[in-house]
Order: C-alpha cells, then sequence, then structure tokens
C-alpha cells in the first residue's frame, strides 16, 4: 500500500512529464523529418532549418489544440470517472486537476505558437530575398521555377518587390495565422488570475473567441503555402544529382524540372475529435441547465447558513461528492460548487450554503435566509444543478475501523458520510466497518451549528439503538477567549457540553495526535485503520506523519491507510 | 457586465503588446529583414510600453494585486501626471505608437494588439475610470498590548487582600481628606505571622 501511496503523490507530476515528454519526441521527430527529408531538400536550398522549426512547433500546436478542450468537458469526465472501473483510486483523483492541466497545455500552445510565428516570419524573408536579383546558383534557379506554364512554383513569393505584409493579408495562411494569433492573446490576457477576480465575466466571455480560434485553425493550412517536391517528379529528378546541374534542367534528361506542390492541412484531423467533444458537452450543460430541480425544503439557520433541499430526476449521488449551482436570476454565468450534506439513501438532495461572496449573499436574499419574511414557493428563484462530481468517501466503508477528520469548513462532506453511515446501521445491512472516529477542529463552532445539531441528533439515535459505542467524536475548539473559557470551567461537571449540547465533551485546544494514534493503535491492535481528511495541508501532512508512525511494521499489526482528499 | 474596469484588461493586453513588440523587433533587427530599422523602433516603443503600463493601478473598489517590484516604477509614472492618469491620453498615444510598427511584418502582431489595447482603454476613459497609483500602505498603528485584560499590576506587596477589600480600601481614602502620601505601608488587613 506503501507503493499506492507514492503513486498518488507523483501521479500529477508523472502525467506533466508525460505530456512534455509526447511534445517533445513529436517535436524532434518532426524536426529531423524535415531536416533529412529529401522531397523538401530545395525547400530547404531557400529556407535553411527555419522550415523544419516552422513545421515542428506545427505539430505540437496540433497535438495541445487536440488536449486543451478535454480537461474542461467535466461532464465528459464525471462520465469517465462514473462508468470506467480502471479509474480506481489515484487515477480518480487526477480528473480533478483537470483545470491545472488546462492551463499547462495552454502555456505549451503559447511558446509553440511563438516558435512558429518567428519561424514564419524568417521563412518569408528567406523567399522574398531568395526572388532578389543579387541571387545565386541554385537559389536563383529554384526561385524562378513557375514561370512557364508547365511548371510548379517553389517560391510562394515571386517577385523581389512582393512587400512580406501583402503576402500576410492575401493568403489564408497569412489572414487565418493573424486572427489565431489575436483570438489567443486576447484570452490569455483575460485570463490572468487578477482579471478572473476582477470580473469573471470578462474572462468567460472572451474566453468564447476560442471559436473563431478553432474554426481559423482548421483552414488554416488550406493555402498549401509550404511545398514540397511531388513523389512523381522524385521518381524522375534524381534530387542529390540534380542539384548541382541546376543549369541544365531544362534540357537534359537526367533531370527534367522538378515540380512541387503544396502539404495538404491536418489541423483539423487532430482537433476535429475533441471539438466534437466539446460542442457534446456544452448541450450536455445545457440541457441539465433546463433539467427542473424541484426545491422541497428551506431552511435558515440562525449563523447565516442556508440549507436547501431539493429532488432532480435521476440524480444519484455518493458521500463526499459536490454540485454546481447556478441561479440565473442573479448570474448567468456562474456556477458555484456546493458539497453535498444529505445521504444517498435521501430521496432528496440537501447542500448547506454560507455566505462568503456577492453570489451567496444574494442567494441567501433570495431565499429568504437572515430573518426576512417568509416566502412563498412560487416566489423562489429557479435553480440549475449540475453534477455531482468529484471523488466519493465511499473507501470508508472498505475498513473495519475509519478515522474522519475534518477541519472547519472541511466538515460538509461528513456531514454526508455520517448520515449515510446512520442510514445503513437502520437498515441493518452487514456493514464491514465497526467503529468511527470522527475529529471536528473548528474555530467557532457557531458558523456549524447545523453540523452540532445533526451529531447531536446521530448521539441520540445511535444510543437508542443500542450503538452508543459505533461512532466516537471529538470536538476541538481552537480559537476561544478568556470569557469562554471561564464559562466553560464553570460549568465542567455538568453532564452535557455546555458549548454543543452533546453528551461528548468539547476539547480546547488543538488535538494531541500522538496521544490519539496511540490510543487507537493500542485498542485496535491488528486492523486496517483507514485515516480521511478534510482542511488544510499542514494537518494534512500531520496526520499523514503520523499514520506512518503508528502502522506498526508487523503485517498482522495495525496499520493506518491515509486518504488525501479532494472532496 | 457592468461592473467591470475596463482598464484592467487594457493594462494586461497593453503589457502584453509591449512584449510582443519587443520579440518581433528582435527578430526583424538579428535577422536584418527588410526595413528593418522599424524593428529597432519597435524594441524602443515595446520597452517604454511595458515600463509604463508595468504599474497596475488602483482598483476602483476591492484590493489591488500588485505585480512584482511595481512601486518603483509606480513613483516615475506618478511623475508623469496627467499624461499618465488620464485615460483618454493614453488610448491615443497608444494608438500613435502602434502605427510605425505596422510597416513591418514582424511587428504587425504587435501593432494589432497594441491597437486592441488603445481601443479598450478609450472604452475605459468613456466609462470615466482613471489610474491611481498603488501607494504604500500606512503603518497600523501599534496593535494594543496583548493582555489588555490583565488588570493593572498590583501595587502592594503581598500579602494583598482579595479585590473587594482593595476596592473599600481606595474609596476610603479617596473619601478621607487630604492625601497621606508616602509613609510606611499600611496593610489593611492585620498581618498575622503563623508559623504551623
Amino acid at each position: 500500500v506503501m507503493a499506492f501511496w507514492i503513486l498518488n503523490e507523483s501521479l500529477s507530476i508523472l502525467l506533466g512529464l508525460s505530456w512534455l515528454g509526447v511534445n517533445l519526441y513529436l517535436f524532434i521527430d518532426t524536426f529531423s523529418w524535415y531536416e533529412e527529408e529529401e522531397s523538401f531538400l530545395y525547400t530547404r536550398v531557400i529556407l535553411g532549418s527555419t522550415l523544419a522549426w516552422a513545421r515542428a512547433s506545427a505539430v505540437c500546436l496540433n497535438f495541445n489544440c487536440m488536449l486543451i478542450l478535454l480537461p474542461i468537458s467535466r461532464n465528459l469526465i464525471s462520465f469517465m470517472r462514473g462508468t470506467s472501473t480502471c479509474c480506481r483510486g489515484p487515477w480518480r483523483r487526477q480528473l480533478d486537476k483537470n483545470l491545472k492541466f488546462h492551463k499547462l497545455v495552454a502555456y505549451g500552445i503559447a511558446i509553440n505558437a511563438t516558435i512558429h510565428i518567428v519561424a514564419h516570419l524568417c521563412n518569408l524573408e528567406h523567399y522574398r530575398r531568395s526572388q532578389s536579383t543579387e541571387a545565386e546558383g541554385l537559389l536563383a534557379a529554384l526561385a524562378k521555377l513557375g514561370k512557364t506554364p508547365n511548371e510548379s512554383y517553389l517560391n510562394p513569393i515571386r517577385t523581389f518587390h512582393t512587400n512580406t505584409i501583402t503576402v500576410l493579408l492575401t493568403t489564408i495562411a497569412g489572414v487565418t495565422g493573424l486572427i489565431i494569433s489575436l483570438a489567443f492573446i486576447l484570452i490569455m490576457t483575460s485570463s490572468t488570475e487578477f482579471i478572473r477576480q476582477v470580473s469573471y465575466e470578462l474572462f468567460w466571455y472572451t474566453h468564447h473567441v476560442f471559436i473563431i480560434f478553432f474554426i481559423s485553425l482548421a483552414i488554416h493550412g488550406a493555402g498549401r503555402i509550404v511545398r514540397g517536391q511531388t513523389p512523381e517528379s522524385q521518381l524522375l529528378h534524381n534530387v542529390t544529382f540534380c542539384k548541382d546541374h541546376y543549369a541544365q534542367w531544362q534540357a537534359a534528361a537526367q533531370c527534367p524540372t522538378p515540380q512541387f506542390s503544396g502539404k495538404e492541412p491536418s489541423a483539423w484531423k487532430w482537433v476535429l475529435g475533441p471539438v466534437v467533444l466539446y460542442t457534446c458537452e456544452r448541450i450536455i450543460r445545457f440541457w441539465r441547465f433546463r433539467q427542473e430541480v424541484v426545491i422541497t425544503k428551506v431552511v435558515s439557520h440562525p449563523s447565516g447558513v442556508l440549507e436547501l433541499h431539493m429532488k432532480k430526476r435521476n440524480f444519484k449521488m455518493a458521500p463526499g461528492q459536490y454540485v454546481l449551482i447556478q441561479c440565473p436570476s442573479i448570474s448567468w454565468l456562474e456556477w458555484h460548487p456546493f458539497t453535498l450534506t444529505s445521504a444517498p439513501q435521501e430521496n432528496f438532495f440537501s447542500v448547506h450554503i454560507r455566505v462568503a461572496g456577492d453570489w451567496t449573499e444574494a442567494l441567501c436574499k433570495a431565499f429568504g435566509a437572515g430573518g426576512q419574511a417568509r416566502k412563498e414557493s412560487w416566489s423562489l428563484p429557479r435553480l440549475a444543478v449540475d453534477g455531482p462530481f468529484g471523488t466519493a468517501l465511499t473507501d470508508v466503508f472498505h475498513y473495519p475501523v475509519s478515522v474522519c477528520v475534518a477541519a472547519g469548513i472541511g466538515v460538509t462532506p461528513f456531514a454526508s458520510l455520517l448520515k449515510s453511515i446512520w442510514y445503513k446501521c437502520e437498515s441493518h445491512t452487514q456493514l464491514k466497518l465497526s467503529k468511527v472516529y470522527f475529529y471536528w477542529i473548528c474555530r467557532d463552532p457557531r458558523a456549524f451549528e447545523w453540523f452540532a445539531d445533526l451529531l447531536l441528533s446521530l448521539e441520540t439515535l445511535m444510543s437508542e439503538r443500542g450503538k452508543a459505542h459505533f461512532l466516537s467524536y471529538h470536538i476541538f475548539l481552537t480559537n476561544w477567549d478568556e470569557n469562554q473559557a471561564v464559562h466553560i470551567a464553570l460549568h465542567w461537571d455538568a453532564n452535557t457540553d455546555v458549548i454543543t449540547g452533546l453528551k461528548q465533551k468539547t476539547f480546547y485546544g488543538r488535538p494531541d495526535w500522538n496521544h490519539e494514534f496511540r490510543q487507537m493503535a493500542y485498542t485496535h491492535p491488528s486492523s486496517n485503520i483507514g485515516v480521511f481528511f478534510c482542511g488544510p495541508k499542514a494537518l494534512s501532512k500531520t496526520l499523514q506523519r503520523m499514520c506512518r508512525l503508528y502502522s506498526s511494521a508487523d503485517p498482522r499489526g495495525v496499520h493506518f491507510y491515509y486518504h488525501k482528499e479532494s472532496f | 457586465m457592468g461592473q467591470i474596469e475596463w482598464a484592467m484588461w487594457a493594462n494586461e493586453q497593453a503589457l502584453a503588446s509591449g512584449l510582443i513588440l519587443i520579440t518581433g523587433g528582435i527578430v526583424a533587427t538579428a535577422g536584418q529583414f527588410t526595413s528593418w530599422w522599424f524593428g529597432t523602433y519597435s524594441i524602443v516603443a515595446g520597452v517604454f510600453i511595458c515600463l509604463l503600463e508595468y504599474p497596475r493601478g488602483k482598483r476602483r473598489k476591492g484590493s489591488t494585486m500588485e505585480r512584482c517590484g511595481q512601486k518603483y516604477l509606480t513613483k516615475v509614472v506618478k511623475v508623469l501626471g496627467p499624461l499618465s492618469r488620464n485615460y483618454y491620453i493614453r488610448a491615443v498615444l497608444h494608438l500613435g505608437l502602434s502605427v510605425p510598427a505596422g510597416f513591418l511584418l514582424a511587428t504587425i502582431l504587435g501593432t494589432a494588439c497594441l491597437a486592441i489595447a488603445s481601443s479598450i482603454y478609450l472604452l475605459a476613459a468613456f466609462h470615466g475610470e482613471q489610474w491611481t497609483p498603488i501607494e504604500p500602505q500606512p503603518k497600523p498603528k501599534e496593535r494594543p498590548q496583548v493582555g489588555g485584560t490583565i488588570k493593572q499590576p498590583p501595587s502592594n506587596p503581598p500579602p494583598r487582600p482579595p479585590a473587594e477589600a482593595r476596592k473599600k480600601s481606595s474609596e476610603e481614602e479617596a473619601a478621607a481628606s487630604a492625601g497621606v502620601s508616602g509613609g510606611p505601608q499600611e496593610n489593611p488587613v492585620p498581618v498575622v505571622d503563623e508559623v504551623v
């Protein structure tokens, strides 16, 4: 299982390196081909190495443009996650890093585009110079080709006095190249982190210029400017011999005039698949948007938390997953993620929304939270829900003992999990899981008192069923002031905890993980214990360390398996 | 889209255009392309634009992320006064700077990008936006002593009677006329030497 854990951490790096590897392979392979290929020997006489630079970067551009649409097809990703059995464990977690990959590929496009543009700038200049009267020898001979009717030209620039800018604006490749570059630059400048913060709408609207990008990309090569010798001509005209006898090309039967043709466009072959997939993705999103979401219950918690119970046809979830919610009356563009707090066994799904910004504030107001008059169900705004996405917490049920640690807002996925555990106990299903330790580290319990209520009801229900020892939870308040301390000290002997009202007491300060893990290792000497965490990185590292420390070397002894979250 | 501060995007676009102009200029000058002197012009114009656009202006509301090390350039750009503050002037300036670069193929992309940046600045100017420098924040006031709940340190040596007795005795003292200053310490509670 150690191998599994190492795999987890380094899989992202591995995938990034393989992407880089494929790019380098394509680049170098294409580069050497164009440098050595006979049919392009005469082209190289005029252009030199810049031909190979331009073509190699073009192939990498094709590759990256193919990839760029895939990471943002989130429905495709959930489809992959849902159906394929090969996408287990660490591979599934990589699917959550899709945006990072999208940005990586975008940088790849930027670098290759720069190389491609610079190389072609040099190419155009070389073509032009080869038409000058000062050009000599083979160069001049090649440039003159195409002047008589039965010759095909090699040099797309026909006279020395051609202005290269005219070439740019009158050829398909030139115009589409300019459009593609402008589109890409506009997308990049409106996607910087700062602009995304300043105005998400600007980022999102401008990004749609990618449609122009892809259309122009598909027709970019239609002009067939890059020309190589035709295969028929190569049979008749032996390049290695004839290149030194250019003066005799017309006359000698050995060296008939070489014929050239342009390379056909290939970009569309690379990008057609992803473009079709992405179109399907947008259609799916629109269809999901149109699907009806029925709001069955609205609860406004005193701590400024809005709880929404909703129903949607064919909605299936697992604990730990999240949905994206959109409210068209507030904003047509924004989809916000919320972790699901209901259990899969319930006939509705719920989210708890805390006011944390403009959108959430507007939403809570629209639903009548914050002590306003009760709203009638027809006046509630319409919502659209996409999802569920994300990795599920179902691994919890695969261990005989599970430890769940939640810090602050990380507690939300565990609400769903705890409810799910409760339902499974209720239905008397045979559970492999026999003990759950739940640690909740929190600065301000008032923000999550709905969760405390949940724990309270679970506590009561468990003890009614005689399963009081199934769930053992510990709450740690890390932020307390003098007044609270005095209050707590005075009520120390009371039966229930003074802050949460729970039978199990609240602790103050941070947990002593050494003590906790030692205790658990002692109580369950030969079990596999799964540790699940949701919260800040620093604590994640601490827990990982504890798992390594307290797992025994004996294969029959206790073993802690740490599951890194990305719920 | 009502809340957009166009100038922020114009700034990013102009900075990118500056870099593209520099790159195109270097390629043309190094390769000694036809009319390569336009390339040299592009390098100079590009550098100027990058320096002008590097310091980000302050957003009207909300916090602004500063670019790394921009405070030195902010001082310089501020000196230009209305030339840098007014976005109409910037729009015209960028449009003007972009024209010569349009005569050379290698820098024409820079021209197009700069022209777009110029039009976004024009839009920003229509919306009444201005460039305001990001000033360094004045140091926050000295934080009050930690533990403000710690009461005044005791003024009399131990043994000290509990707080109530102390309060009463100070009231009595205040009620009594003419301060008894100095003098030997009078213990309000009789001290008994207990030998156990």
